[in-house]
């Protein structure tokens, strides 16, 4: 789908929206405003990350709380920009993913330009039992293939998950890592490995 | 109100090491290392911050490092020691020319002769460049401090905050414009946006969470929003400076990968606007110490 059919639907799925009281709405614009006023670039945070895209408007504009009927069609087209490995494997190295989810690394103004970034998977999940230095913004990953199954739409979900949480769940707390680049194929497929692996110390 | 004890004067704020979201580098060698295991530190992440201050409450208590800069900041509020020999004797913080006693807990505020909503941090630089000839151009090359340097104006902003210890937040809602500046910062809060499409609320619009080993206070809760005053000015335990709330935003912006907020803006202040009224009935116990 072409880029310019995706704004507009994600514009008229905007405007199914309930509009918010005369006050709100004001005080939002108004605070959008004052950003772009108060903002400037650094290093590599340029201020054009100020502005939201289409699923971050609907999430804004709803508290996060879109009708449903909106969530699932914005969540759709979130799944069908998702790219698939084309060999069709999408389990990697279980130990390579666990490097990749320790790291916290990535798009600061602090942060060097480039890839590869991290993962930032512990900052807000449990995963390997070895780390007990974990976050609780998302829920615990411990034993995930053991609980959850290996199979390939068990991978196909993981995959999806961490390329795009927001296919799966509209507003999601979790960042869309493969949709906007931080994450390689080859890096998402290690984290596949990880948390479905049976020899993987999360499933042990 | 008498002189606080040292000992008292030494707030202990939330400790945490390491890997945050993104990694910084301290280059000073800090306070003994980690004084627990990860294990030990997994079991209840409030007694293994406790038993870690713990281990520094003795030095922190024998040399409360936040006294030196309220010291220094007390120096140069009295003394006519800006580059003019001016006097703050004229600054109004809010509560009439010159009166410091109570006015950190009741700022941020609207001013009328500045026509703003000013922070605390904000406003003691106003004064600065107003009454003692500081150029805010210089304040802005360097507005927080580092290990080589507390800048004169973030000692000021301590004095000024160690002057409402033992006192209950008191932040006006009364004008239009502080209103408005309330408004206008929940709105900044829940704005999410960048490339992780994070806002304030991502990690600080629920009870109990954390990231790594780090609390997230619920900073829209009233029980939570005190978090984002106690404590600072707070002493860096970890580098041996003080750093403001106007750091501490700066910081968290850096963290939700957003560009970076202009020093002392509109967008700074009416965030601080909208945590501090959370925060409003709590009693401020004065500057602190951070990890
Ligand atoms: C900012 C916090 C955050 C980060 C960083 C994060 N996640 Fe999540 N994750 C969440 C939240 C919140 C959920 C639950 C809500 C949802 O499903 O979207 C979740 C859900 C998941 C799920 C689905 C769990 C299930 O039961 O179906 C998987 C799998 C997952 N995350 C993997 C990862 C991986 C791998 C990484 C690192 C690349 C990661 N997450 C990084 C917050 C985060
Ligand atoms: C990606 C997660 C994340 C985002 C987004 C974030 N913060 Fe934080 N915040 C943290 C972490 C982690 C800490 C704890 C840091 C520490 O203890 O040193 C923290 C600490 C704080 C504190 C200090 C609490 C204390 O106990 O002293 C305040 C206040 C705060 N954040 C406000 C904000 C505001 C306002 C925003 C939005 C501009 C924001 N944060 C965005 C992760 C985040």
């Amino acid at each position: 789908m072409n880029n310019i059919i995706k704004t507009s639907m994600l514009l008229s799925a905007a405007l199914l929206l309930p509009q918010p009281a005369q006050a709100d709405k004001d005080y939002r614009s108004e605070a959008i405003a004052m950003l772009k006023r108060d903002f400037q670039p650094r290093g590599i945070a340029s201020v054009d990350r100020l502005d939201e895209d289409g699923l971050q408007a609907v999430c804004n504009r709803s508290a996060n709380n879109p009708p449903k009927e909106v969530a699932q069609r914005l969540e759709q087209d979130q799944m069908a920009a998702v790219k698939l490995p084309a060999d069709g494997k999408l389990l990697g190295d279980w130990k390579s993913g666990e490097r990749i989810a320790q790291s916290g690394r990535g798009f600061t103004w602090t942060d060097k330009p480039g890839l590869p970034v991290g993962g930032n998977c512990y900052n807000c999940h449990q995963i390997s039992p070895a780390e007990t230095s974990f976050g609780t913004l998302g829920p615990s990953l411990f034993h995930f293939g053991k609980l959850r199954g290996n199979g390939p739409d068990m991978q196909k979900y993981v995959y999806t998950k961490i390329y795009n949480a927001k296919a799966h769940n509209l507003c999601s707390a979790m960042p869309r890592f493969g949709h906007v680049g931080a994450l390689n194929e080859a890096q998402i497929k290690d984290l596949v490995a990880l948390l479905l692996d049976l020899n993987s110390p999360v499933n042990k | 109100m008498m002189k606080p004890l040292l000992v008292l004067g030494a707030v202990v704020g939330t400790l945490s090491c390491g890997a945050v979201l993104a990694q910084q580098v301290v280059n000073k060698p800090a306070p003994p290392k980690k004084a627990v295991t990860k294990q030990e530190a997994a079991k209840s992440t409030k007694d293994a911050t406790t038993a870690e201050f713990e281990k520094f409450r003795e030095v922190l208590e024998a040399d409360s490092p936040a006294e030196l800069f309220e010291a220094k900041g007390e120096d140069i509020w009295k003394n006519k020691r800006g580059p003019d020999g001016g006097s703050m004797a004229q600054c109004d913080l809010g509560l009439g020319a010159g009166v410091v006693r109570g006015a950190y807990v009741q700022m941020p505020r609207y001013f009328a002769d500045a026509d703003k909503v000013m922070d605390a941090e904000r406003r003691v630089v106003h004064c600065m460049t107003r009454y003692l000839g500081y150029q805010e151009a210089d304040i802005r090359k360097q507005p927080f401090s580092n290990e080589q340097n507390t800048p004169d104006h973030v000692s000021v902003v301590t004095y000024v905050a160690s002057q409402s210890r033992g006192m209950a937040v008191a932040v006006p809602q009364k004008h239009p414009r502080e209103r408005e500046a309330y408004e206008l910062g929940k709105a900044v809060f829940a704005y999410r946006a960048g490339p992780y499409d994070f806002s304030c609320e991502t990690c600080h619009g629920d009870d109990g969470k954390r990231i790594r080993m780090q609390q997230l206070p619920n900073l829209a809760k009233k029980e939570d929003a005190m978090k984002s005053f106690q404590g600072w000015p707070g002493y860096r335990m970890t580098g041996g400076f003080m750093l403001t709330q106007q750091w501490r935003m700066n910081d968290c912006f850096r963290q939700q990968r957003f560009p970076e907020p202009k020093y002392l803006s509109d967008a700074v202040t009416t965030l601080l606007t909208y945590l501090t009224v959370n925060a409003n009935g709590n009693v401020y116990k004065g500057p602190g110490v951070k990890r």
